[in-house]
C-alpha cells in the first residue's frame, strides 16, 4: 500500500500541465499538499461530481490532458458516469481513484472497496478497457507518461494505506477556484 | 432518420435550431420522448457533443467541466430526474456556475402512470429550492422565445436556469403498443 500524499506529488509532478479536478475530502487535500496551481479545480461539495465534471472539460479541451484524482467513496457514487465516460471515449480523460477503502473523512468506515468490490472490475465491465491496479509508487512515473500520451480514456486504482495525513486545505471559494482556472486557459470572464 | 427529423414538431425543432445558434456545444441527456428530435440532431451533428447519461446528476457536474473548459452545454431530463440532481445543484452555487436545462413535464396533464406525480407536482419546487431560476413553456407558439431567453439568461448572464416543458405540449401518452 501506497503513501498517498507521495503517490499524488509524484504523479502530478510527471504532469505538469495537466488540468486536474479533485474529489472532496482527502484526495483534495493531496492535490493541493502536492502545490496548489491555477489548473487544479478542487471539489468541496458535489460527491460523485468528479468524474462526469471532468468529462465535460476534457470534451471541452480535447488538447488538453485532464485527470481526475479522487476517493473511492467519491467515485462509488459516482459510478454510473464511468458507462457514461466510457460511452464518449475521450482520449484525453484519466481517472486516478486514490483507493483506501475507507470513507476517510467521516471516521474511516470501511468502503465497499474494502467489502468486495473491484474497481478495475467494475471500470472494465462499464467498457473501459484501460484500467490497471497499482500498489508501487515507483509506478508513478510510467503512470503519468500513459496519462501524457492521451490514449485514453484510463482509470487507475491507487492503492493507498487507510491512513489521515495532516490536512492541507485548499481554497474552497468557488468562484475564485472557478475563475483562476478559466484564467489560466485564457477564457475571459462573461 | 432525416424524415424522423422532418416530422418532429416544430417546437422541437425549434429547440434544436436555439441551442446550436446559441452555440451549445455538449448535449447531455437521459432520454424522453419529448426530447427525441434534438437528440436525435445532436447526434448527428459534428459539432456538438452528445452525451448520454446514466443519472440525471451526471449532467449537472458535466456542465460545470464544460463551462471550465469554455464550452457552453445543455441538460436534458424530464421531470423526474429533477429529484436526482438534488444535491448536485448545489455545484451550480458553490461555485457560481451558468446553467441551462430542458425538463419535459410529467405529471401533470392527463398522466396515465400515478407514479409520476409525487416528483411532477414537485418538479418546480425541487428547482427553486436548489437556487435554479424556472421558466416555462406551455403552448408549442411559445417554445422557441423561452428556450431563446433561457439561454441568454445562462450564458450571457451566468443565470441557473430551468425550462419546463409542459406535458400538454408533448401530448398525451398512448398506452397501447401497436
Amino acid at each position: 500500500m501506497m503513501d498517498r500524499r507521495v503517490f499524488v506529488a509524484r504523479l502530478l509532478a510527471g504532469l505538469p500541465d495537466a488540468l486536474v479536478v479533485t474529489g472532496l475530502g482527502s484526495s483534495a487535500y493531496d492535490v493541493f499538499a502536492a502545490g496548489d496551481r491555477d489548473r487544479n479545480f478542487y471539489l468541496w461539495g458535489a460527491m460523485g461530481g468528479a468524474a462526469p465534471l471532468g468529462l465535460g472539460l476534457a470534451l471541452a479541451r480535447p488538447q488538453e490532458k485532464v485527470v481526475v484524482i479522487t476517493g473511492d467513496g467519491e467515485m462509488l457514487m459516482g459510478i454510473g458516469s464511468l458507462a457514461t465516460i466510457a460511452a464518449k471515449r475521450p482520449p484525453n480523460l484519466s481517472i486516478v481513484v486514490l483507493d483506501n477503502g475507507h470513507y476517510g473523512e467521516t471516521g474511516m468506515q470501511r468502503s465497499h472497496t474494502a467489502l468486495g468490490t473491484d474497481l478495475v472490475a467494475v471500470a472494465r465491465g462499464f467498457g473501459l478497457a484501460q484500467a490497471l491496479s497499482t500498489d508501487r509508487l515507483d509506478d508513478c512515473e510510467s503512470i503519468a507518461q500513459q496519462i501524457g500520451a492521451c490514449s485514453g480514456p484510463l482509470l487507475v486504482q491507487a492503492r493507498v494505506q487507510a491512513d489521515e495525513p495532516p490536512r492541507i486545505l485548499p481554497p474552497r471559494d468557488g468562484p475564485f477556484i472557478k475563475n483562476r482556472f478559466r484564467a489560466a486557459l485564457g477564457l475571459a470572464p462573461f | 432518420m432525416s424524415a424522423d427529423i422532418e416530422q418532429a414538431p416544430a417546437w422541437q425543432q425549434a429547440i434544436f435550431r436555439v441551442l446550436k445558434a446559441g452555440g451549445v456545444r455538449q448535449v447531455a441527456y437521459v432520454p424522453d420522448a419529448g426530447h427525441a428530435h434534438v437528440i436525435r440532431c445532436a447526434v448527428a451533428d459534428p459539432d456538438i457533443q452528445d452525451i448520454v447519461l446514466t443519472t440525471e446528476e451526471e449532467g449537472v457536474a458535466l456542465a460545470c467541466g464544460a463551462w471550465l473548459g469554455g464550452q457552453r452545454s445543455v441538460l436534458l431530463m424530464q421531470s423526474s430526474g429533477v429529484g436526482n440532481c438534488i444535491n448536485m445543484l448545489s455545484l451550480l452555487q458553490s461555485a457560481d456556475l451558468p446553467f441551462l436545462t430542458l425538463v419535459t413535464m410529467r405529471g401533470e396533464h392527463a398522466e396515465f402512470n400515478p407514479w409520476q406525480g409525487p416528483m411532477g407536482r414537485n418538479t418546480q419546487a425541487a428547482l427553486e429550492l436548489m437556487g435554479v431560476h424556472v421558466m416555462r413553456a406551455h403552448h408549442a407558439e411559445e417554445v422557441e422565445e423561452v428556450v431563446s431567453a433561457a439561454l441568454d439568461a445562462a450564458f450571457e448572464a451566468g443565470e441557473k436556469v430551468a425550462v419546463l416543458l409542459s406535458q400538454r405540449l408533448i401530448g398525451r401518452k398512448s398506452w397501447h403498443r401497436k
